[in-house]
C-alpha cells in the first residue's frame, strides 16, 4: 500500500502523511526512552555527594608528604621545605616538558611556573595519578623512591616530576593535575 | 506457510552479501510473510510480548549495574536504585511492573491459543514452546521476586523451594541442593541472580523458535481454517500487522505506563519494603498476582489419596497443572480448530477461564472455610477441561459448518450467520 | 470498534487488579483507618513542603530517639524535591557556591552538624566522632537490633525511612495509629508496657480478663473482642511537645500527626513529584501516539475487506 510505495521513491502524498507522522512519532519516544537508559550510567546522588573531601594539614610537618582518597583517586600533599620551594620557583620554564600549568583552579592555559601550581607556596596538591597511563607514582611515603628531580617517581614506566609535580623525565605527556581546592583555614583545605 | 522468496538483490554489494550472509533476504521474507487477512486483535499479543521481554532484558540490564546480590546489602541497594541512580526509580518500577504487564499479555496469549485452537495440527510444536517459554518466565520471575531480598522475596523462596521436600527420598536434598544450604541465604541469593540474569536470554532463544516454528506452520486465524489461496487470504506481515501490532503495543504501553507512574506498588506487596528476616514470617504469605491461579490449586488439595500426602498431592496438582498444557494438542480430538464453530466448547471454554480467575482470587485468600471447597471445585474442573471434557467434545459435539476459505469468511463478516461471542472476539 | 474491543479487556484486566489488591488487604480486625484527603494522593498530588519541614520536625524531636530512618541522608533533605532544598542560595553564602547541590545546602549543612557521627579509624585505628556532614546517613538510635530490643522492653522500633510503603494504606494507617491511642476498653487486662491502639493489628482476645473467657481461653459468648491491639510504644505525640516557628500552625496531636506522615511519605518515595510530572508527559505522549497509530492502521487496511 501507500507505505510501501514510498520505500519505492515516489514523492510522499497527503495520504503517507499519517504514516511518516506515526514513524517519527515513534522515533521521539524511542529517543525519550534513551534518555533515562544512558543517564543511568552517570554517577549517582551518593557518588555526587562525596565529590568533595575536607583534609586536615594542621598535623603535616614541614618535609612530609600524606596521600589522602578523593573521587576513588589518592590526592598527594607535600608540605615543602624551604629548600624545595626554592628550587621549584627557580627553574625555568625552559627546562620543562609541558609548559602548562594543569592547575584546575586557574586558567587552562596559564604557564606552569611554581605559583601558578600552588595556592599557599608551602603545600603542593596534587592528583596522584601519573598522567601516562595511570599507574600511582611513588615518593608520597617515607623511604619511596622520589625520582630525579626529588619530586615523584612512577614506577610503571619511569616518569619522574620535581617538587611542584611536573614532568621533568620519561614518558608521562603531562605535569601531575592540581585539582580544584580551597584553604578553608590556614591549615586545612576542602579538594573538590 | 513457508513461502518463495521474492526478495532481488538490487545492488552488488546486496548481491555479494546475499550469497554469504542471506540477512537482507531473511528480514525482506520476514517482513513480506503471508499472514492471515482475517487476525483479530487477540492475535496482537505477540508482538505485544516480544515488546515485554525487550523491555524487560534492557532495564534488568540496567538494574543490575546498580544491584548488589549480597544478603545484607542486596535490600538497600534497591533503594539505593529508587533514591540515588539517575532515573533508578523508573527502571526498577518498569521492570517490576513489566513482569506484571508480561503475565497478564501471557495469559492473554495462551487464552487466545485455546479457544482458536492454534495448538493442534501441524502447529503442536508452536504451542509446546509456548509452554516451554511460559515454564521459563515462571522460574524467571520467581527468582527475580527474591532478589529484592525483601520479607516476601525471602518468605516466598522459603515456601516454593520447600514444595520440593514433599518427594520422597530426593526432596530433601534437592531442596538444599537449590538453595546451597539448610535454608534460604546468602548462596541462594546468589545463585538467583544468576539464573535471574541467564533464563530471559533462553527465553529469547526459544522465542525465535517458537516464531520459527509458526513461520512454517504458518498462523492459525480466528476461523481455523488453513490459507488456501495466498493471494486472496493473506496480507504481507508489513505494513498490514506491524501498523496493527504497533496500535496494539501504544495501547499496551499505556496500562504500564498507568501503573508504573500512578500506582507502582498497586500490583506488589508492603511487607516486600521490609528486609528479609529469618526469624519473623509475615502472617499473610501470598505470590505476586500472576502466581496465585497454581497457589490455590497446590493448597486445594488438602487431602490424603492412598500413599499420597496432601503435601505432595498439592505439589503434584500443581506441577500437573502445568505439565498437561504439554499433551493439550492430543487431547483435544476435535478436528475444527476455531471454537468460533463449535458452540458447546465454547461454554465449557468461558466456564475454564472462569475457573482460572476465581482460581487466582482464592489464592489471595485465606485457606479456609468455603475457600477451600471453592478451590477443589475450581481445581477438579481445570483438569476435567483438559483431561475429559476436551478429549468427549471432540466426539460428541457438532459443529457448525466452516467458511470455506478465510476471504470467504472475510466478506460473509456481516451476516448473522457468526455467534454473538465470535462477534465479540473480533 | 476495534479500539473498544481492545481496550475493553484491558479494563477488564485492570478492574481484577483493582480486586486483587483489595483482596490483598489484611483481615486482622482492626478499626478501619481514618481516610486524610493528603495533598500527595491522586494522579496531580504533591507533598505540602512546609508540612514535610515541620514533620521533619516532629521525627527529629519525638520519634528519632527509637526509630531510624536507615535509608535517607542528610543530603536527601536538600535534593530536589526534599523539603530544604533550595534554587537560590540565602544571604550570606559564598558567591559561586550552588546550593541547589545539597553537598552546598547551607541548611542541610547546619542539620548535618548538629548531628555526631562515628568515622574511622583514623591513623592510630580508633574510631572517632566528627560532626555530620550532608553526605552522612541519619545516625541510628541504636547500634544493631540487640540493643534497640533491649532498649524497648523487647519490642524493635522499626526502621521509619520505608514504614509508609511497608504497610497497606500507610498514610492512612500512621495518621490513625498516632492519634488513635485510646483507654483500654475495661474488658481487657493490660500491663504497663502494653499500650492499646484499635488501628494496631494484635488479637485482642488473649488479653480479655479471665472472667470473659472460658475454660480453654477462648472469648465467652456474647462477649465483644475489642478491635486492634497492643503496642509497646506508647502515644508518642501530645499537644505542644514541638515548638513550631510559624505560629499560625496549631501545635496539636492531628497537626504534628499530618506533619509527620507528609514527611515519612516523602522519605519513603522522594522521587514521587518526579515521577507523577514524568508520567503526565509519557501518558500524554503515549495518547498521541496512540491516535496517530490507529489512524495510520486505519489508512493502511482502508482497502483491505476483512
Amino acid at each position: 500500500m501507500s507505505a510501501t510505495d514510498n520505500s519505492h521513491g515516489a514523492e510522499p502524498t497527503r495520504r503517507d502523511f499519517i504514516h511518516i507522522l506515526a514513524l517519527a512519532t515513534t522515533a521521539v519516544g524511542a529517543a525519550g526512552a534513551v534518555v533515562p537508559l544512558v543517564q543511568q550510567m552517570n554517577p549517582d546522588a551518593s557518588v555526587l555527594a562525596l565529590s568533595t573531601k575536607e583534609v586536615d594539614l594542621s598535623s603535616l610537618e614541614v618535609g612530609q608528604a600524606i596521600k589522602v582518597m578523593w573521587q576513588g583517586k589518592p590526592v598527594f600533599i607535600r608540605r615543602r621545605t624551604a629548600e624545595e620551594i626554592e628550587t621549584s620557583e627557580d627553574t625555568p620554564l625552559s627546562d620543562l616538558k609541558d609548559p602548562i600549568a594543569r592547575n584546575d583552579n586557574i586558567a587552562a592555559n596559564a604557564d606552569a611556573e611554581d605559583k601558578n601550581r600552588v595556592i599557599n607556596p608551602q603545600y603542593i596538591v596534587v592528583v596522584g595519578v601519573c598522567t601516562h597511563l595511570g599507574c600511582v607514582p611513588l615518593g608520597t611515603s617515607p623511604g619511596e623512591v622520589r625520582g630525579d628531580y626529588g619530586g615523584w617517581f612512577c614506577p610503571c614506566h619511569g616518569s619522574h616530576y620535581d617538587n611542584s609535580g611536573r614532568i621533568r623525565k620519561g614518558p608521562a605527556p603531562q605535569n601531575l593535575e592540581v585539582p580544584k581546592y580551597v584553604f578553608v583555614t590556614d591549615s586545612s583545605i576542602r579538594v573538590g | 506457510m513457508s513461502h518463495q522468496s521474492t526478495y532481488k538483490p538490487g545492488s552488488a554489494i546486496e548481491r555479494w552479501l546475499d550469497r554469504r550472509l542471506p540477512i537482507i533476504r531473511f528480514s525482506a521474507d520476514f517482513m513480506e510473510f503471508p499472514t492471515p487477512k482475517n487476525l483479530n486483535y487477540w492475535w496482537t499479543f505477540g508482538a505485544i510480548l516480544a515488546v515485554c521481554l525487550v523491555i524487560q532484558i534492557i532495564t534488568g540490564v540496567v538494574l543490575a549495574m546498580h544491584y548488589t546480590p549480597e544478603k545484607n546489602l542486596a535490600f538497600d541497594s534497591v533503594e539505593h536504585i529508587m533514591r540515588d541512580v539517575n532515573y533508578g526509580w523508573l527502571m526498577r518500577y518498569v521492570h517490576a511492573n513489566g513482569a506484571s504487564m508480561f503475565f497478564l499479555a501471557v495469559y492473554i496469549h495462551m487464552f487466545r491459543g485455546l479457544y482458536y485452537g492454534s495448538y493442534k495440527e501441524p502447529r503442536e510444536m508452536v504451542w509446546i514452546l509456548g509452554v516451554v517459554i511460559f515454564l521459563l518466565m515462571m522460574a524467571t520471575a520467581f527468582m527475580g521476586y527474591v532478589l529484592p531480598w525483601g520479607q516476601m522475596s525471602f518468605w516466598g523462596a522459603t515456601v516454593i523451594t520447600n514444595f520440593f521436600t514433599a518427594f520422597p527420598i530426593v526432596g530433601e536434598p534437592i531442596k538444599t541442593l537449590l538453595l546451597g544450604g539448610p535454608s534460604v541465604d546468602n548462596a541462594t541469593l546468589n545463585r538467583f541472580f544468576s539464573l535471574h540474569y541467564l533464563l530471559p536470554f533462553a527465553i529469547f532463544g526459544v522465542v525465535a523458535i517458537h516464531i520459527w516454528a509458526f513461520h512454517t506452520s504458518g498462523n492459525n486465524n480466528p476461523t481455523g481454517v488453513e490459507v488456501k489461496d495466498v493471494k486472496k487470504d493473506t496480507l504481507p506481515f508489513h505494513p498490514y500487522y506491524t501498523v496493527k501490532d504497533g496500535f496494539a503495543i501504544a495501547v499496551f504501553m499505556l496500562l504500564l505506563a498507568a501503573f508504573v507512574f500512578f500506582n507502582p506498588n498497586g500490583l506488589g506487596h508492603p511487607d516486600n519494603y521490609k528486609p528479609a528476616d529469618p526469624l519473623v514470617t509475615p502472617p499473610h504469605i501470598v505470590p505476586e498476582w500472576y502466581f496465585l491461579p497454581f497457589y490455590a490449586i497446590l493448597r486445594a488439595i488438602t487431602f490424603n489419596i492412598g500413599p499420597i500426602t496432601s503435601k505432595l498431592g498439592g505439589v503434584i496438582a500443581m506441577f500437573s497443572s502445568i505439565m498437561v498444557l504439554f499433551v493439550l494438542p492430543w487431547l483435544d480430538t476435535s478436528k475444527v480448530r476455531s471454537m468460533r464453530y463449535r458452540p458447546v466448547a465454547q461454554l465449557w471454554f468461558v466456564l475454564f477461564v472462569i475457573a482460572c480467575v476465581w482460581l487466582g482470587y482464592l489464592g489471595g485468600q485465606p485457606a479456609e472455610g468455603v475457600f477451600v471447597i471453592q478451590a477443589q471445585i475450581a481445581t477438579a474442573y481445570y483438569f476435567a477441561f483438559f483431561l475429559i471434557i476436551l478429549p468427549l467434545l471432540g466426539v460428541f459435539e457438532k459443529a457448525k459448518p466452516l467458511p470455506k476459505s478465510i476471504a470467504d469468511s472475510v466478506l460473509k463478516h456481516d451476516k448473522p450467520t457468526a455467534t454473538p461471542i465470535a462477534q465479540a472476539a473480533e | 470498534m476495534q479500539m473498544k474491543t481492545i481496550l475493553r479487556p484491558l479494563i477488564a484486566a485492570s478492574v481484577a487488579f483493582a480486586a486483587a489488591g483489595a483482596a490483598h488487604a489484611s483481615s486482622a480486625k482492626v478499626e478501619e483507618y481514618k481516610a486524610i484527603d493528603w495533598s500527595f494522593n491522586g494522579a496531580f498530588g504533591s507533598y505540602d513542603k512546609e508540612s514535610v519541614q515541620r514533620g521533619f520536625q516532629v521525627y527529629k524531636t519525638v520519634c528519632a530517639s527509637c526509630h531510624a530512618v536507615e535509608q535517607l541522608s542528610f543530603r536527601n533533605l536538600g535534593d530536589k524535591g526534599g523539603p530544604f532544598h533550595l534554587d537560590k542560595c540565602p544571604e550570606g553564602v559564598p558567591a559561586g557556591t550552588d546550593c541547589s547541590t545539597p553537598g552546598s545546602n547551607p541548611i542541610v549543612k547546619a542539620i548535618a552538624a548538629e548531628y555526631q557521627i562515628t568515622d574511622g579509624p583514623d591513623d592510630s585505628g580508633d574510631m572517632f566522632q566528627r560532626p555530620g556532614l550532608p553526605s552522612d546517613k541519619f545516625p541510628r538510635p541504636f547500634a544493631n537490633p540487640q540493643q534497640a530490643r533491649a532498649a524497648n522492653g523487647g519490642a524493635l522500633p522499626p526502621n521509619l525511612a520505608l514504614v509508609i510503603k511497608a504497610r497497606h494504606d500507610g498514610p492512612d494507617y500512621v495518621y490513625s495509629l498516632l492519634t488513635g491511642y485510646e483507654e483500654a476498653p475495661a474488658s481487657v487486662q493490660l500491663s504497663p508496657t502494653q499500650h492499646y491502639n484499635p488501628y494496631f493489628t494484635g488479637d485482642m482476645s488473649q488479653l480479655l480478663k479471665p472472667e470473659y473467657r472460658n475454660a480453654e481461653g477462648h472469648p465467652l459468648d456474647g462477649v465483644e473482642v475489642p478491635l486492634g491491639g497492643v503496642l509497646a510504644m506508647a502515644s508518642p505525640l501530645s499537644d505542644g511537645v514541638v515548638d513550631y516557628a510559624d505560629e499560625h500552625v496549631p501545635e496539636t496531636v492531628d497537626q504534628y500527626a499530618k506533619d509527620v506522615v507528609q514527611f515519612l511519605t516523602w522519605a519513603s518515595e522522594p522521587k514521587m513529584e518526579e515521577r507523577k510530572s514524568l508520567g503526565v508527559v509519557t501518558m500524554g505522549y503515549l495518547l498521541i501516539l496512540t491516535l496517530i497509530l490507529f489512524f495510520s492502521y486505519r489508512a493502511i487496511w482502508s482497502k483491505v475487506e476483512h
